[in-house]
């Protein structure tokens, strides 16, 4: 059964999504921040996919230079503020604190990065400026975290820097995909702005690069391209009553929670179907919009998981049920019928005659997102792997030398925090290929 | 960007952070790591004649979960062969010849001092520091401290290190004194170029309770150590002052040591007249690195304030420093407490209640913790507000209208001072004070 009312107001939204890592208030900071024992080569730091110097920016904080510690912050990783919300700490720095080793809390790292680039941010502190002009431009496809983040790096060595959004507004999927209670639709939005002012960043929204003929207008304008297009849309399972009006992919959903908030119904009963962490946001939202039954259903057992355990906890304490070992066979206008599975020697086998329906009004499929091969193919020499991702080599260079790229598109999909080193450090390499053709 | 670089009494450094003259500055392997993580200068641990040291060596103050808030050592002066540490010192200089390498020197005869200034000075360093301070087994020998503690001493051998001495000399004084003017002017009156301070002071930092012996403990015994560390912060800044504000003195430079750990710390050395620091304890705690939060503190402090350089904001506090006698008298303020942030921890009411002066009131209704602040017994002592866990919950607030300014020293020139409690001018004589019979109304 889930806990949650359904929210009829803004208010009421935003009690049911209540931040899971609240701004600190600075009594919080400072004792916080105390703690930290300023590690030598910290394993925090080794563990943050930015490397971000976490005791430095930690004593920072607790020395009252809060300005200097967001400086720190911002240095290292562009979506620093998005990041201290967003980031799954304890599978990143919290988890390599020392502090585990000694069974107690690991130091709040990711809410205290929260909390200095907070400070710059409210008080609109600038830290960086564009570098000189340099002549060149660089086109950027999405405007992701990966885009972003590209852009920043690119503006401060002097490029100028056009990013192409298909959507309406920027920042990718940390607007549009993020669980609600994660970050707030404002907060994403400050920290662009923020950094748009200091940068002049150019957006272009509402503009996606589909046909050759956009791809060949971009390659003529533009000393090089970076692509920030993460992965796409919700894939097709191929199941009967998948196209039922009641069925939606996950992402898709997400999506809706983020722009409609309260205005956004959910009916009595939802199943969803996976078992990754976007299936674990979508099944927890789900409750917090006021679904009654909530039951999240995959199809092996709970060890095999895609999703971080406190991912799992998350939306189980909200008050979503779990089905294992439960493969979905087709969908109906009432349900979902299951079969039961069991794994043997690692390998799915469905049990004959064992299956049964699950009611449901609303069906979201968590089972992973396609990729936008189709697009990428248009592009002359572009190679991807056999799971559509961009092949890249150590400078983030594609195959098609003028083109970069990073995030979720070359992953296959990570976290936020990954995009942010992509972009950061597909600049550094765009900036030596084209330091390097114009010596030639 | 800020500008950092300072030119001490001649010797040229990129920043003012130094490295004390200790353990960290041994040898030219851990000069040139500081160096490359960025610090200015570094004082080589001193150079001398031949000791040995014992073990253990170090204890330490930790103050509940904060280990070496305090710091102690029994350590002497290098025990590494002086060519080594002549050669190394070259050796650094050629890699980094725009810091700041000062040798710090300790020896006995005139001879000794004249020839051991001839071979730093051979070997590139750009300074001289000579160490009267410290105040274990090296005073039993006659030196260190031995010197520092007797102006006269000190004196005669600043003049014999400046007979020949052709780089800067900065004496470092002990604080193992009651006035440290006397020795700071002994060195200026010697001839020294600049001054540093404070050495270690002397301490026991605890006893072993199962071996009966002192901290750090030596087979069994143990003897007097050195303190240092964020513990002698405040001692070393108020000798920093007295230096800082002599008119005989001022003009010379000081070198500030002593408990700095943060960029605040060193802004507050500076604002004291302090034109370098020196850094030992939080170097053995953490590493070099931790100059790189001192950099971005001292950086972010002078682009809020907009200073251009360390000179436009040096010695900026002293003239706020003044004797007691010309504090005004008709300043008040009250504590305030903000009920939204207020825990009811009731720690202000125990130690006001206990501690000073019964102006804090605990609500009688069921349940309420929180305090009460009676305005007209507080005396703005400001107790509460330093116990309270919670940032910005008490704060003290001013209740006169600033208007009044009258001082002790102003009373004293006017003939206007009580003699008598029984008289209206006299402190003290409205304050209430509950009766001795309510101290009973606490049982329980
Ligand atoms: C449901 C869900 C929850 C998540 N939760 C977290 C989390 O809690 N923490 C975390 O760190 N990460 C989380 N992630 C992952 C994170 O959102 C991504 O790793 C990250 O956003 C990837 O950044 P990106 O820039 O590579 O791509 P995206 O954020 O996907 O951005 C790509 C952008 O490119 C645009 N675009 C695509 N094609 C074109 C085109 N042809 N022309 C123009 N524009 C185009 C898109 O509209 C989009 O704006 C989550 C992801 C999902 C799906
Ligand atoms: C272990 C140790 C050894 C020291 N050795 C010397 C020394 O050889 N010469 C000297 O001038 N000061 C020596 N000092 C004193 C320091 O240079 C410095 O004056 C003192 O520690 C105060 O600074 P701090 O609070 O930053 O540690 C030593 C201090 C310590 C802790
Ligand atoms: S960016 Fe993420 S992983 Fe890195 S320190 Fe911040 S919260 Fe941790
Ligand atoms: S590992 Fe933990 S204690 Fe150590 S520096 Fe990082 S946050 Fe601080
Ligand atoms: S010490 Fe501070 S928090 Fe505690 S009761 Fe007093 S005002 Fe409240």
């Amino acid at each position: 059964m889930s806990e949650y009312k359904r929210p009829t107001s803004e208010a009421e939204f935003e009690s049911n999504f209540a931040q899971k890592k609240p701004l600190m208030n600075p009594t919080e900071a400072y004792f916080e921040s105390s703690r930290c024992l300023y590690c030598y080569d910290a394993p925090c730091i080794q563990a943050c996919p930015t490397g971000i110097d976490i005791p430095l920016f930690i004593k920072q904080i607790h020395t009252g230079n809060l300005t200097g510690s967001a400086r720190t912050i911002f240095e290292s990783n562009w979506l620093g503020n998005a990041c201290g919300k967003i980031c799954p700490t304890g599978v990143l720095c919290e988890g390599a604190c020392v502090y585990n080793h000694q069974d107690v809390p690991p130091i709040q790292i990711g809410r205290l990065q929260n909390y200095a680039t907070n400070h710059a941010m409210k008080k609109n502190i600038n830290l960086f400026s564009p570098g000189e002009d340099n002549g060149r431009k660089v086109a950027i496809i999405g405007s992701g975290p990966a885009g972003i983040a590209c852009a920043c790096e690119l503006r401060t060595m002097g490029y100028a820097v056009d990013i192409y959004e298909a959507k309406e507004k920027p920042t990718g999927l940390t607007l549009y995909g993020i669980a609600a209670y994660k970050i707030t639709n404002e907060e994403v939005l400050d920290e662009l702005e923020y950094l748009k002012n200091q940068l002049n960043l150019n957006f272009i929204c509402n503009h996606p690069i589909q046909t050759e003929a956009d791809i060949a207008k971009l390659e003529a304008n533009y000393d090089a391209i970076f692509l920030g297009v993460g992965i796409g849309p919700t894939a097709s399972l191929g199941m009967e009553g998948e196209d039922l009006p009641h069925v939606v992919g996950a992402v898709e959903f997400i999506e809706d929670v983020r722009m409609k908030h309260h205005e956004m119904t959910v009916p009595k009963k939802v199943v969803v179907i996976g078992g990754g962490n976007t299936a674990m946001d979508a099944a927890s939202q789900s409750a917090r919009l006021g679904a009654e039954t909530v039951t999240l259903a995959y199809r092996r057992g709970k060890e095999s998981m895609g999703a971080y355990g406190f991912e799992y906890k998350l939306a189980i304490s909200a008050g979503v049920d779990s089905l294992f070992n439960a493969q979905p066979v087709s969908i109906h206008s009432n349900g979902v019928r299951f079969i039961k599975t069991q794994a043997t020697n690692g390998k799915l086998e469905y049990i004959s005659g064992s299956e049964f329906d699950v009611e449901a009004d609303l069906v979201i499929k968590a089972t992973g997102q396609a990729k936008h091969g189709s697009f990428l193919n248009k592009i002359n020499n572009l190679n991807l792997d056999n799971k559509n991702r961009i092949i890249i080599n150590d400078s983030f260079q594609c195959t098609n030398p003028k083109y970069f790229a990073g995030g979720d598109a070359v992953n296959g999909g990570a976290e936020v925090v990954n995009a942010a080193y992509d972009g950061k450090m597909a600049a550094i390499g765009i900036d030596k290929f084209i330091n390097n053709t114009i010596v030639q | 960007m800020p500008d950092l670089s300072i030119n001490f009494a001649g010797i040229k450094s990129p920043n003012p952070f130094w490295l004390a003259s200790a353990p960290p500055t041994n040898s030219g392997y851990q000069v040139m790591k500081a160096f490359d993580a960025g610090w200015g200068g570094a004082v080589w641990k001193t150079l001398g004649v031949p000791i040995i040291n014992v073990s253990s060596r170090y204890g330490s103050v930790n103050y509940r979960d904060t280990r070496m808030a305090g710091f102690n050592n029994i350590e002497l002066i290098t025990d590494r062969p002086l060519v080594d540490n002549l050669k190394e010192i070259e050796e650094v200089k050629k890699y980094f010849p725009d810091h700041a390498v000062i040798a710090s020197l300790m020896v006995e005869t005139k001879e000794q001092w004249h020839q051991i200034i001839k071979d730093v000075e051979n070997a590139g360093a750009d300074g001289i520091e000579l160490n009267f301070g410290c105040p274990h087994g090296m005073c039993e020998r006659g030196m260190g401290s031995a010197v520092g503690q007797e102006p006269a001493v000190l004196k005669t051998i600043v003049e014999w290190v400046m007979e020949v001495a052709q780089i800067p000399v900065i004496t470092k004084l002990t604080p193992n004194i009651s006035h440290i003017v006397d020795p700071g002017l002994a060195a200026v009156q010697g001839g020294t170029d600049a001054l540093s301070l404070i050495n270690t002071i002397k301490s026991i930092v605890g006893i072993d309770l199962d071996t009966y012996a002192p901290y750090p403990v030596v087979d069994g015994k143990g003897t007097n150590g050195g303190y240092c560390g964020p513990a002698v912060k405040p001692i070393a800044l108020e000798m920093l002052k007295n230096l800082a504000q002599h008119p005989d003195i001022k003009s010379t430079p000081i070198s500030g040591i002593g408990g700095i750990e943060t960029w605040r710390d060193v802004v507050e050395f500076i604002l004291l007249g302090a034109s370098s620091v020196q850094v030992c304890t939080a170097v053995m705690h953490y590493g070099f690195g931790i100059v790189r939060e001192m950099q971005s503190g001292l950086e972010e402090f002078m682009r809020e304030k907009g200073y251009n350089n360390i000179y436009d904001f040096l010695g900026k506090a002293l003239p706020n420093v003044t004797e007691w006698k010309h504090l005004n008298l008709k300043h008040k303020v009250v504590a305030e407490i903000d009920k939204d942030k207020c825990v009811g921890c009731d720690l202000c009411y125990i130690a006001c209640d206990d501690g000073a002066h019964q102006a804090i009131r605990i609500p009688t209704e069921n349940g309420n913790r929180i305090p009460e602040i009676i305005e007209e017994n507080c005396v703005g002592c400001n107790l509460c507000s330093l116990v309270c866990p919670v940032e910005n919950c008490i704060s003290m607030v001013q209740k006169d209208d600033g208007s009044k300014h009258l001082t002790w020293a102003e009373e004293t020139d006017a003939g206007n001072i009580p003699t008598t409690f029984n008289d209206d001018r006299a402190g003290g004589k409205h304050h209430f004070v509950p009766t001795v019979q309510d101290a009973l109304k606490h049982r329980k």
